[in-house]
This record gives C-alpha cells, structure tokens and sequence, in this order.
C-alpha cells in the first residue's frame, strides 16, 4: 500500500508516494540518500535516527513516513552553511573533542541545534535532561555536555558553574 | 519495513469511530512508540492501523466551565509537560509527564496511548489514579465516561469495547483543587527507563491533620492501583511521622508486587513502604501543611 506525501527536507521540496510500511528514517536513507540520520537501536531508544520534523527532535525508526506529510524536515546535512561552513554547535562539538566513533553526533548536533534555537533558557541539569534520548556508546558525555553548554554561551546559558558562562542576560 | 498490511487516517473522531465501526481489526495508533515497538518485536503483525494523528481536536488541554481538567488523548508528554496551566494545578501529573523515556520519546508518545497500552508501569497512570480521572470514550453509537480504576482490567488489557476511541481524560475539580502532590519514579536510570515502581501521592491538609490522601502506585501489581486502606486509615489523622510510617505499612497491603528481572517481590515492597511515605511528606508541604520532620 502506497500513500502521496508532501514535506520538505532541509528546505527542498518533495512529493512522492511511500510505502506505508516505511519508517521515515528509511525514506531519508533509502529514497533521499541522507545517511547522516542512522539505524542504532530501531526501538527508539538511542537517538542516533533523531531528526527536528517541525523543530523538533524526534527518533526517525520508530516515525512512519508517511506521517512526515506537510512537516518540515532537518537533518544534519542541513545544518552546515551553504558553502559548507560549520554552524555554531557543529563548532563548539569540534571544539570540545565532543566526538569519537561519531554514530550519535548527528542526533547530538540536531538537538542541541534545536534547544539553541529554542532561545529558552536553560540550566545544566535539563541541558541533560534534554540531551538524556542520545546514547553515546564510547561514552564521551562530559565533552558533549561541554559542547552543548558552549552552543548555548552567553547566548541563553544560565549554567552559573559553566566555565562557558558569561553572566545573565537581561 | 513494518508488518503493515493496511493504513487509514481519520481528520475526526467521528470519521474514526465511523472507520472503526466498519472494519473492527483496525488497530489505533497514536504515538506509535508502544504499537511500532510491538510489531518490531514480532508482537503485532499483519497490522492493520487507523491512525489517529490527524484529528487535532483531540490535542487540545483546557479547563472546562466547571473547573474540570481535560486532557486530550492525543496530548504529547512534552506538551503536557510544558503545559503552563496544568503545571500549575496539577503538578504531580506534569512531573510523572517528564519522568516517561527520553525527550524524543516524550515529543510523540500520547497520554491516552499510555493509558491504553494498558501497561502498570504507564508513567502517567498512578498519578491518573491519585487524580481520580475519568476517561472519555467515545463510538459510532456516542460516548461514556469510565473512572479510571475500572479501565484497567489486567497487563495490556483495558475496558475499551471494540469500536471505542479514547477521546480525553477528565479531572475534576474536587479531586485536585487544594490538593498538594508528588509522584515518584523509581528506575535504575534517570532518562530511557521503565519504572521500577511508580508513586502519586496527592493530599489535601486541614489544621494539620489529613483532611484526604490518595494513593496510585505503578508496578505493584499487574494494573497500576490505590491503596484504599492506607488511604482510609490517613482520613483525619494527625500528620506526624508516626502516621506517615503506618500509611506506608498498609500500603503494601493493597500491592500484588510480582518478582520481574527489574526487582524482587520484596525489594518492591520495601519501594512501596518507603517512597509513600517519601512522596507523601513532600506533598503535604505542596498542600501548605508542615513539614514532617
């Protein structure tokens, strides 16, 4: 059974037919060729398929593509500049050392691209909260917390403790 | 790929009830993270799936006229959560919002798909419990409301007849007006984790003594449940340290805690006596009665 969909992906336009016994994280790998996106778990537990649909974070394994009619869809190949250049949080992960085997990066990035977005304040223990659905399997929490907390720098941290922090904003 | 054989989408509850009523192998799905998980697991297949994520008028939270709560089945945990209203009068059921899986989780997962997994560890039922809620349901013919307790009728079963759709869930006023709460997750991880056991405790205090108390617990048993005779016995009682340590004694009177590879019986049953007595002393302070030392 095939269903008509509409939706775009990193602000390109498409309108196709899926399969509804298709995930979305299969039609962004299989159909599109965006491989940034991965199978970790396929119950929805490890964050690696996250995707912001609508900004906001979501397991693309356990979301059926045709639910993606009319979202807005951003991956980690939309996240980079035009001309390839690394957005703010893709800098702070670089930076940090926040990155080893890179499996949950893409996950990691987008969220902590839609927090920072978000414009909201927020203090280090729902930082973690909020990056709590990313499992990193070579465990390197410390240095991505560190690189979400510099996202955030002076822009919206209130981590009062954070050598990051810059003072409240007014 | 899923095992789905056969996809709808109803833009109404009335269309999906109409759907429901022609073809009765239809499955519901809401979130998808219990019903998508069961057919990975092998545990659902063939499906045949009448989505529900179309209708937005089952995503609407307000407060009735009456003062009644109702929540939308279709209501995420995240707009719960972040739900500025409903923070305000009833925190313990924003707090057991935040508590289930992880963000992404929480961003799709539905209220009313928690309930009606029928699962004791649903994050949301033993508050939902405390809370006295009512669940709205509605079919072609027209609609009922069930208190929750008689909803849940064993692991994964409730009291939803075939051609029924959860459509909202009711608190009413006196059940959380001046009533002060906590709920308790206990688990092995923070984030991502299912509950070892789950307490609401909400109470209302009067010249310090316990005007109410209800008591829901997740996991103690195979449906979430009160602790009706720990809650009687609280009834007009002097809040001290004494009847907080009783209330937790007969609370494990109302359990029927399994052993599961999560935990034993018996750890269980010292969760249950413990954190009633914990998530009951920090709601008293939220009803404005005085700390027990």
């Amino acid at each position: 059974m095939f269903k008509r969909i509409a939706f775009t992906v990193n602000g390109k336009a498409y309108d196709f037919e899926v399969d509804v016994r298709e995930s979305l994280l299969e039609v962004l790998r299989n159909h599109l060729g965006l491989t940034g996106a991965k199978q970790g778990c396929g119950v929805g537990e490890c964050g690696a398929c996250s995707v912001l649909i609508d900004g906001v974070p979501h397991d693309t394994c356990i979301f059926l593509a045709v639910w993606a009619d009319g979202k807005d869809i951003r991956t980690i190949e939309g996240v980079a500049g035009i001309n390839g250049e690394l957005s703010q949080v893709q800098q702070a992960f670089v930076e940090e050392g926040a990155i080893q085997c890179g499996f949950c990066t893409p996950g990691l990035v987008l969220t902590t691209t839609a927090l920072k977005e978000s414009g909201k304040d927020y203090t280090r223990e729902e930082l973690k909260r909020e990056l709590s659905g990313h499992l990193c399997r070579c465990t390197g929490y410390q240095n991505i917390a560190k690189a979400a907390e510099k996202s955030l720098e002076g822009h919206i941290c209130t981590c009062e403790d954070s050598p990051h922090y810059k003072g409240a904003i007014i | 790929m899923y095992d789905i054989k056969a996809y709808y989408e109803a833009e109404s509850v009335e269309e999906a009830a109409r759907l429901l009523a022609e073809k009765p192998n239809l499955k519901l799905i809401a979130g998808g993270t219990d019903v998508l998980i069961k057919m990975h697991g092998g545990q659902l297949e063939e499906a045949e799936l009448l989505s529900l994520r179309k209708i937005k008028s089952l995503e609407n939270i307000h407060v009735r006229d009456d003062g009644t709560v109702a929540i939308g089945a279709m209501a995420t945990f995240s707009v719960i959560f972040h739900n500025a209203m409903l923070k305000k009068l009833i925190p313990v059921l924003t707090e057991a919002a935040v508590s289930m899986g992880g963000p992404q989780i929480r961003n799709i997962a539905t209220i009313g798909g928690n309930v009606c997994n029928g699962a004791t560890s649903a994050d949301s039922a033993s508050s939902l419990f405390a809370l006295n809620a009512r669940l709205k349901l509605q079919d072609e013919k027209g609609e009922r409301v069930v208190p929750i307790r008689e909803f849940y009728l064993g692991p994964g079963k409730v009291a939803l007849n075939p051609g029924e759709i959860l459509t909202e869930i009711l608190i009413a006023p006196e059940d959380y007006l001046g009533f002060g709460g906590q709920y308790i997750k206990f688990a092995m991880r923070e984030a991502m984790d299912i509950a070892t056991l789950g307490v609401a405790a909400v109470c209302k205090v009067e010249n310090g003594n316990f005007a109410e108390v209800r008591i829901g617990l997740g996991v103690a048993g195979p449906t979430p449940l009160r602790c009706l005779e720990a809650e009687e016995y609280a009834r007009g009682k002097k809040i001290t340290a004494e009847t907080l340590k009783e209330i937790g004694k007969l609370a494990v009177r109302s359990t029927k805690a399994r052993t599961s590879w999560r935990a034993s019986k018996e750890y269980r049953e010292h969760l249950v006596e413990e954190l009633t007595q914990r998530a009951l002393k920090t709601a008293v302070v939220n009803a404005g009665g005085a700390e027990v030392v």
